[in-house]
């Protein structure tokens, strides 16, 4: 990592000081242990402070929005699905941007590393090529990394990026042994008053931050839906309709373009897992209409497209 | 309110060009239907956007039904081909979290077709009654105060 970690500095130094971009848009390392931050290096010394690590779990395209200036992102396979998503829907140029891809090791989950240390403080977390080594005080042990992976990046398909300018380290695999179909939508055997049950149990303790909405690099609405009062959509309680109502409609607004990179569960403050509504989302456009979002440039959104023979089962 | 007591209130958004005329049609020709819908004009079935459908529910509807153009008839060339996708995976994403199927409805029915009309009423109504009152969406104000 730290290897890794150093090419990215020498990248974009380079890119600063040759003038090339105004921005490099990386990660830093956190204050506290296992959150590592979005970063905007302005100059060749700024840049020293860029890093790369198990935790970089922002999707750094959405800072690439309405952004002004030439800019390099760092991008592992998910931002740059999200990148090709944003030039897409045009909301950025491709000649604008710089992408210095990598191959995703897999982000590892802070909150399954904690889980194995209950009521313990972490104060650092040092990365071996295979595992991490974690350390607090009176404690110290060496854990798997693949066994505290996301669960996005356990069924990741697209670790390399489908864009780069310049790529460090080299390609790897592509995926990490999971199969997306196994888990995607996991209430569907159920019958609809348990999936309404679990639906209540996933979301009973979202505290309406809308860290996820924040976080996502799909939602650069001017105004979200959530924040319109004539008509109010959804009020702003607590109140399961309210809940329910938020995490539907934005996990439809994700409809063809999620492309899976699990920032909303690694931003939601109190460990919501939206996933098992936008997987449903992605397993039908998938299934449906054979797409995969951010693939390929140009490409379009299959919800701003119709064939003549889609189906229509459902309609009388 | 006992079950057999029951009628449904069901929130009927209809094509201008199409449904709305087929609607106009069975009751100029006498048409008996059951009468528990309320029926709100939109220009296009591509009007329609998944907010109205979580509005009517939040606001107490039983049912939602959205009906328009058949495909390749529309006013505006393909604003109902493009609904169509949207109703695909809102359907089954509301069905995922739990709604019943039977509460949401889609359709399409020309301004010729009054006794479709008639029919596809009869059909919604009877699948919404069935299923009773809906709950999910709507706000307990008791259990929030």
């Amino acid at each position: 990592m730290e290897a890794i970690a150093q090419k990215i500095r020498e990248a974009a130094k380079k890119l600063l000081s040759e003038g090339k971009v105004d921005v490099v848009i990386g990660y830093a390392k956190g204050s506290v242990p296992m959150r590592e931050y979005p970063y905007f290096a302005y100059t060749p010394e700024e840049a020293e402070n860029l890093t790369w690590s198990s935790f970089c779990c922002n999707n750094l395209a959405l800072y690439t929005i309405r952004r002004p200036g030439r800019m390099a992102v760092v991008a592992q396979g998910c931002v740059s699905r999200n990148l090709v998503n944003l030039i897409n829907e045009n909301q950025i140029k491709r000649e604008n941007l710089y992408v210095i891809g990598l191959n995703s090791p897999g982000m590892v989950d802070r909150r399954k590393v904690q889980a194995l240390f209950p009521g313990k403080t972490i104060t650092e977390v040092i990365e071996e090529p295979e595992h991490l080594l974690v350390k607090g005080q009176g404690f110290e042990e060496r854990i798997e990394r693949k066994k505290f992976l996301r669960s996005n990046c356990l069924t990741c398909v697209q670790r390399n990026p489908v864009i780069s300018d310049e790529l460090i380290g080299q390609a790897g695999p592509e995926g990490h042994g999971g199969n997306i179909d196994n888990v995607a939508a996991p209430w569907e055997k159920l019958i609809p008053a348990e999936r309404w049950a679990e639906m209540q149990e996933t979301f009973k303790d979202c505290i309406r931050c809308y860290a996820c909405r924040d976080a996502c690099p799909l939602c650069y609405c001017y105004v979200c839906f959530v924040d319109e009062a004539q008509p109010q959509w959804c009020a702003k309680s607590q109140d399961e309709a309210d809940v329910m109502t938020f995490h539907l409609l934005r996990a439809f607004h994700c409809a063809g373009r999620c492309t899976d990179c699990g920032t909303c569960e690694s931003a939601c403050p109190q460990g919501i897992k939206m996933r098992r509504l936008t997987s449903k989302i992605e397993k039908d456009i998938r299934e449906l209409y054979g797409y995969r979002p951010g693939m390929e440039i140009g490409a379009q959104p299959p919800m701003s497209l119709f064939k003549p023979n889609d189906p229509q089962d459902f309609i009388k | 309110m006992t079950e057999a007591q029951f009628e449904p209130r069901i929130a009927a958004f209809f094509c201008n060009w199409c449904t709305y005329g087929g609607a106009d049609l069975a009751g100029v020709s006498r048409l008996q239907y059951p009468t528990n819908l309320r029926a709100i004009r939109i220009p296009c079935t591509g009007r329609m956007n998944p907010n109205f459908i979580m509005q009517a529910f939040r606001q107490g509807a039983d049912g939602v039904w959205v009906s328009g153009c058949h495909p390749g008839d529309c006013h505006y060339i393909a604003g109902n081909l493009y609904a169509r996708r949207r109703f695909t995976v809102f359907k089954n994403l509301l069905e995922y979290a739990g709604l019943e199927p039977g509460r949401l409805h889609f359709s399409w029915i020309s301004s010729a077709e009054a006794s479709k009309f008639q029919q596809t009423v009869i059909e919604v109504t009877d699948a919404v009654r069935a299923l009773g009152p809906a709950q999910h969406l709507i706000k307990d104000i008791r259990k929030v105060a």
